[in-house]
């Protein structure tokens, strides 16, 4: 065993090390969402629309408006995020890819880890970048939106993290989707309450500070724990 | 590991706890009937009047006692989950299932209870208070455990998916208390609060904790009655003294191919 205390395992590739599973995984999902730009172009054109029902329903007057904004875009960006939840898992499940990832050189929760980055990318960030020009539309100040934006860039990485918790645990699973929202929606509260309050918080001339902080601590406590119990749901599933 | 040890763990085999199960049944149920009847006499007979609400406010009897118990049959759930993913044991999982009718139950009749209190004494019977609003959320997260575990036709996954969910929502739990409590506080603050109320009468304490007891017997009972119709619906044929209750035959057809 001394002679070689390299080869720990037989199919170990040269130059081989275990952080760069997080990579592959990255670069794998983040060439699948280039080359299907519409599912992405899709989970948009979903946030545009229902924040766009808002006003239709409660009628054109500004004040009001301005007053839901924060919550309006919250939720629908909550939404839009869950629909797109099963991407993370579900097509890797379906075709056997999932399977193959876990039985790989790489630790699973680097994987997950590196695909819940991935779907991040390809959700959470168009819809933060995205959401300056909703809130426009609802008459917030650019202060109001720099919060706005700020608050969604730190909460949607936690939907996602947390969202794929649920998505592991619903994989294959009948009547997966009504399943997967009822079981992440409760969970994504926190959050929820956090950002909008955030966005609230500047309207009403306090320091936002407090709210961004908590976000900012879910995040990162999110980002250490999450990875692990996904790679714990996934190998259930996978039983 | 000595032999009170091994006789201990013997009882995490479901085959070996469903007759323990059994007889520790009517001892359970039969506490829960004697503390409820002197809780109710001590709650609804003993305990004067309150001042200021009258008589309404006996409701707390059964109403606080709902509360505790919806929050804490959830957190045991959840020491269930450990058990079931670090020791692999099935029959925590079982109890998980068990519990987890009687935590949504007493989480319902927290809210319902709370309800028909505030109207007479709040003037209304749901108010976005960071209790009501987190218990709300708990019976949610009943719900979601109980839909995921139905919806899992493979037990053995069932089982384990949804001691990790449990897990995952009891970390979840003072996240969400706390996020609600500091939401709430940033809106408005309610102008009648249940820890304003003026300090309580000992005997009112008194059937208040009776009746808590009560609770938790209860749900130890039913706990145990369902569990073991958990085991009886999964391993029957491996309890010694149940291989023989016959298997549910629809038709004949089915008769014939089981035999």
């Amino acid at each position: 065993m001394s002679a070689a205390p390299h080869s720990a395992h037989p199919h170990e590739p040269s130059g081989f090390a275990v952080e760069r599973g997080f990579l592959v995984a990255f670069a794998r999902d983040a060439r699948l969402a280039v080359r299907s730009k519409g599912e992405v172009i899709q989970a948009l054109a979903f946030f545009v629309v229902v924040v766009s029902l808002f006003p239709l329903a409660i009628g054109p007057e500004s004040a009001l408006l301005k007053r839901i904004a924060p919550g309006v875009v919250w939720v629908a960006a909550l939404l839009s995020v869950l629909l797109t939840l099963p991407r993370i898992l579900a097509n890797d499940h379906a075709d056997g890819t999932l399977e193959q990832l876990a039985l790989s050189v790489y630790p699973l929760p680097l994987i997950v880890a590196g695909k819940i980055v991935a779907h991040w990318l390809i959700t959470g960030l168009p819809l933060a970048l995205l959401s300056p020009v909703l809130g426009l539309q609802f008459g917030l100040e650019s202060r109001e939106l720099v919060v706005m934006f700020a608050s969604l860039m730190l909460g949607t990485p936690v939907l996602s993290l947390v969202g794929a918790i649920g998505a592991a645990l619903t994989l294959g699973v009948r009547g997966g989707s009504i399943l997967l929202a009822l079981l992440v929606l409760p969970l994504y509260i926190p959050v929820l309450i956090f950002g909008a309050g955030a966005v609230e918080q500047s309207m009403a001339g306090i320091d936002v500070s407090a709210n961004l902080s908590l976000l900012g601590a879910i995040l990162l406590l999110g980002g250490l724990v999450v990875p692990f119990a996904v790679a714990v749901a996934v190998k259930i599933s996978l039983d | 590991m000595s032999r009170t040890d091994m006789r201990i763990f013997k009882y995490s085999s479901p085959a070996m706890f469903f007759p323990l199960a059994g007889k520790l049944l009517p001892w359970f149920s039969a506490l829960a009937v004697l503390f409820g009847a002197i809780g109710l006499y001590l709650g609804l007979f003993v305990a004067p009047e309150d001042f200021q609400q009258g008589e309404v406010y006996r409701i707390i009897f059964i109403h606080v006692p709902a509360a505790w118990m919806g929050m804490f049959i959830y957190l045991v759930m959840a020491m269930y989950g450990v058990m079931a993913l670090t020791f692999n044991t099935r029959l925590s999982a079982m109890m998980m299932e068990a519990l987890a009718p009687t935590g949504a139950i007493f989480t319902a009749l927290a809210l319902w209870t709370g309800a028909l209190w505030g109207r007479p004494t709040w003037g209304t019977y749901w108010a976005w208070d960071a209790r009501m609003t987190s218990t709300l959320i708990l019976l949610f997260l009943y719900i979601g455990y109980i839909a995921l575990i139905n919806a899992i036709e493979d037990k053995k996954r069932a089982d384990k998916a949804g001691a990790l969910l449990v897990i995952v929502g009891s970390i979840n739990v003072p996240i969400i208390y706390f996020s609600v409590k500091w939401w709430n506080t940033l809106h408005q603050g309610l102008s009648v609060s249940v820890t304003s109320s003026p300090k309580m009468a000992s005997i009112m304490l008194w059937g208040m904790l009776t009746m808590a007891i009560a609770c938790w017997m209860y749900a130890i009972a039913v706990s145990l009655a369902r569990v073991r119709a958990i085991i009886c619906e999964r391993e029957r044929d491996r309890i010694p003294g149940q291989e023989r209750i016959p298997r549910r035959e629809t038709t004949a057809g089915n008769a014939v191919a089981s035999s």
